[in-house]
């Protein structure tokens, strides 16, 4: 489709962008017209987050050149960036917790302009654009979906021309998507270009004019979002079929494994969640899923079920009907229970170290039962390093070399390493928090493949994830966290996925927030 | 404003290139501010840099200097590696030679070197029991343990003072606050050497650094305990998830460090003093810090830093006393000198980015 050449509002031609050895961007082309909603489309590590810093202002590309209205500009900083009309909504939010929402706006603005005058502008936004927000409200008090606003709002501030938003769905409930995108829609008709960057292939679709799909650096496609289908733009971001998961029949038994009953935990920091009063059971050769936007609860409720936290009560744990609360992370191990934090870097391996050291620090409880004192003394390289080329070998991580840092994997690979870590335990409970997050579709399928396989050989799995494709496609139990409180456990048979996202959302809350701001 | 962006690698030649530059450039600076200031600069350098070297019983002095910076800068470096900020190891370093001292004194008459081992485990236990404040308020209480440490070590300075000037003053002193001699059984000796007789100062207290520094690199780099404090240091989550206890890790290098410390104390006032008096210690607990530093953390690199330091140390007492150069300005000079190795060692990790400053 040939774009008249004034309508365009950002062309960027012959994009080059290298990190060492690294290629992040190659001869990337791609032009956005006005008022266009422009989809960036592409797996982990395609260069996605890197060609839009580099829009941004946030990265300097090492070659190639960008024109905004067919002037011929450098963006050195997001200063420049802004000037030149463009904004951009960040995948993790820049706010600061402890002040409201109009003074988080005010401090971003680059023109100084009176507090008041900031509420009144504000006001006026929100009003016109339906990104209802109270200005005065602490952001520590906000939903993600009206953080998300927030940021939008400050962007608005400085009326942009062109609107990045960095994968702006993957924190919110369907109720907030459908209400995001419309917001989307009516700026984009006003005249403001937006550039969308996601991995969903539905959300693109539904929402985008025009798409650009990126593989390994480069722009392999820019295709008519209207006239395509979900499953070719799958394959072309892939670049070969996509493997369905094979279900095999089933295992049931009705043997509870792992129970949690009357589960209260105080939160221990100020921007910490409470659990309260938190059931729940999973049987063996089951999956339960706990679906839930991140910071529900999830990293609290984590902590307690591994045990790197005790519950104040040894039986509101229970393995086999047997109160295990009071047991520590390595305990549990031994009986066979594996946890998976949400964090992959910095907490469930350290970067720094090599494979076969992350293999170690979960392991070192194996060799300490069986070796003398001695032995137990010393870390156990090679030991270690045998299992770590095992799990390796067995889990297809690719590495760039032999026991490589764990911070030289990509985030799938490592995620495929943690998870083979921990099924090498042979573990007969395992508890997963966010195992396919920011993976790209080739490592998750394969990662849920091993989920299913692990309840489908007759283990109890228990899954949380924000991810409602992956729950629906995986478990056979659901229920929900918000804000520390546990839905009942639903059959995936009973429940809808506008159920679920009801009660991500806390029931109708955000509705009726909406309806009394309105 | 200016930002440090990590290099993706770091080259193998700036290893080597980096400390010269840095060398260079202390030079550089060190010539223009001996002769703005009128001393001759070129013998100035010589006295710093060279006359450190220049006999054999000097250089023997560098490693007596040297001796407690590396012991200090180990235990240092444990605490540093697992985030923990001790920074009290002067006031560690008092506590340990004060305790070994009053051990000393209580057997006036004693002469075997055997006596000395009890005198150094009274020096662990001295440094390790004043560590062990700050450890307990941290992991209880958590308390700043960089304020703690920090503060005790003025205690224990002035608790020191009046020890030597009350309870443990010698009443043959004179009126000085000294404490009586130490038994035989307490001082650590010389080293004699045939045919030449002693080196300097040199004594039997550098053996203690040559046991510590393998024993250490041996603990950091392969034993579970050195990998606990690795992993606690960098990511101290990831130490929760392998089940390590954290509290219990951050007492062990206290314990350690101040232990450590309190050795080198008894080292130190053992063959160097040979009785207790009010200043003990001449700030090593404070160099040690940039001794562990300068060292990257790590057990050979301190030794070698301890020297260093050591040698800029005695070389700045030399131009004090050949030409009458005040301490601070010899005191300046190695503070140029350590500003630009550490520059030239952030800069082999980090690039540096000039960008517009806001508003």
């Amino acid at each position: 489709m040939a774009k008249k050449e004034l309508d365009i509002l950002l062309k960027a031609t012959k994009i080059c962008k290298y990190f060492g050895n690294f290629v992040a961007n190659q001869n990337i082309d791609i032009s956005i017209a006005k008022g266009q909603i422009h989809a960036l489309l592409g797996e982990n590590g395609a260069g996605k987050s890197t060609l839009v810093k580099i829009f941004y202002g946030v990265l300097q590309p090492d070659s190639g050149s960008i024109e905004i209205n067919k002037q011929k500009i450098s963006i050195t900083s997001p200063n420049i960036a802004r000037k030149n009309g463009i904004g951009m909504v960040f995948q993790h939010f820049s706010l600061f917790p402890a002040l409201t929402v109009a003074e988080n706006i005010l401090i971003a603005l680059d023109n100084k302009i009176k507090f008041s005058e900031v509420v009144n502008k504000i006001t006026k936004l929100s009003k016109e654009w339906e990104l209802f927000v109270d200005p005065l409200k602490l952001v520590s008090e906000l939903s993600v979906g009206e953080k998300q606003r927030v940021e939008i709002i400050r962007c608005l501030m400085q009326n942009p021309s062109l609107l990045i938003m960095d994968e702006p769905t993957s924190v919110l409930t369907p109720q907030e998507i459908k209400n995001l995108f419309k917001i989307l829609k009516k700026l984009a008709s006003s005249g403001c270009s937006i550039l969308y960057i996601s991995h969903k292939l539905e959300e693109i679709i539904e929402l985008a004019d025009e798409v650009t799909i990126l593989k390994s650096g480069k722009s392999i496609a820019s295709i008519d979002a209207k006239k395509t289908t979900t499953n070719f733009l799958a394959e072309t971001m892939v670049g070969k079929k996509i493997t369905e998961l094979k279900k095999a029949i089933r295992s049931k038994s009705k043997k509870i494994a792992f129970e949690v009953k009357n589960l209260d935990k105080l939160k221990d920091h100020e921007f910490g969640i409470s659990l309260k009063n938190i059931n729940l059971q999973v049987n063996y050769g089951e999956i339960l899923g706990v679906a839930g936007i991140a910071g529900n609860g999830q990293v609290e409720l984590m902590e307690i079920l591994s045990g790197e936290i005790n519950s104040k009560d040894n039986d509101q744990i229970l393995l086999e009907k047997i109160p295990i609360g009071k047991t520590n992370i390595n305990e549990r191990r031994k009986l066979g229970i594996e946890t998976i934090p949400e964090e992959r870097t910095f907490h469930a391996t350290v970067p720094n170290l090599t494979l076969s050291e992350n293999t170690f620090l979960t392991y070192f409880f194996k060799y300490s039962n069986t070796k003398s004192w001695i032995t137990n003394l010393l870390n156990n390289p090679q030991n270690s390093l045998d299992e770590s080329k095992k799990i390796v070998k067995n889990n297809d991580v690719r590495c760039p070399e032999t026991n490589p840092l764990a911070s030289q994997l990509s985030g799938g690979n490592l995620q495929k390493f943690i998870l083979g870590r921990s099924l090498a335990n042979n573990p007969k409970v395992a508890i997963f928090s966010q195992p396919t997050w920011g993976v790209d579709i080739g490592a998750a399928t394969a990662i849920r493949q091993k989920l299913l396989d692990l309840s489908r050989s007759g283990k109890a799995v228990i899954l949380i994830s924000q991810d409602l494709e992956e729950i629906f496609e995986l478990s056979d139990k659901i229920c929900v966290i918000n804000e520390g409180v546990l839905s009942e456990i639903f059959d995936v048979r009973e429940i809808t996925a506008t159920d679920v996202g009801l009660l991500m959302g806390g029931k109708n809350r955000e509705n009726k927030k909406m309806d009394s701001i309105k | 404003m200016i930002t440090f962006i990590p290099r993706d690698k770091v080259s193998k030649n700036w290893i080597i290139i980096a400390p010269i530059l840095s060398i260079v450039f202390t030079i550089f600076f060190g010539l223009l501010i001996f002769t703005f200031l009128g001393y001759n600069p070129l013998e100035t350098l010589y006295q710093i840099f060279v006359s450190p070297f220049s006999r054999i019983d000097r250089i023997s002095d560098i490693l007596v200097k040297a001796c407690p910076l590396i012991i200090i800068g180990t235990g240092l470096m444990l605490c540093f590696k697992s985030n923990v900020w001790n920074i009290g190891a002067e006031g560690q370093f008092i506590m340990g030679a004060l305790l070994a001292g009053f051990i000393a004194l209580s057997f006036p008459n004693i002469e075997t070197k055997f006596f000395l081992l009890i005198t150094i485990l009274a020096g662990f236990v001295g440094g390790a029991l004043w560590a062990f404040i700050p450890a307990i308020l941290k992991t209880k209480l958590n308390v700043n343990e960089i304020l703690v440490s920090l503060m005790l070590v003025y205690v224990a300075m002035l608790f020191i003072d009046f020890i030597v000037r009350g309870p443990l003053r010698d009443p043959m002193s004179f009126g000085f606050p000294l404490s009586k001699p130490y038994p035989e059984g307490a001082l650590i000796n010389k080293i004699p050497f045939p045919g030449i007789g002693f080196l300097g100062q040199l004594h039997y207290g550098i053996l203690f650094v040559f046991l510590l520094v393998p024993f250490s690199w041996i603990f950091v780099n392969k034993t579970l305990g050195g990998f606990k404090i690795n992993v606690l240091g960098s990511a101290p989550q990831a130490a929760k998830f392998a089940g390590f206890k954290q509290n219990s890790i951050t007492i062990t290098v206290l314990l350690l460090s101040g232990g450590l410390a309190g050795v080198a104390g008894v080292i130190e006032v053992s063959a160097n003093i040979g009785q207790l008096q009010p200043e003990v210690s001449f700030g090593y607990g404070f160099t040690a810090i940039i001794v562990a530093f300068l060292g990257r953390l790590s057990p050979i690199g301190i030794l070698f830093a301890g020297i260093i330091i050591a040698t800029v140390k005695l070389g700045a007492d030399n131009a004090q006393m050949t030409m009458g150069i005040p301490k601070v300005v010899t005191g300046l000079f190695e503070g140029i000198l350590l500003f630009f190795l550490l520059t030239g060692e952030t800069l082999q990790k980090y690039k540096i980015k000039w960008s517009e400053g806001k508003k």
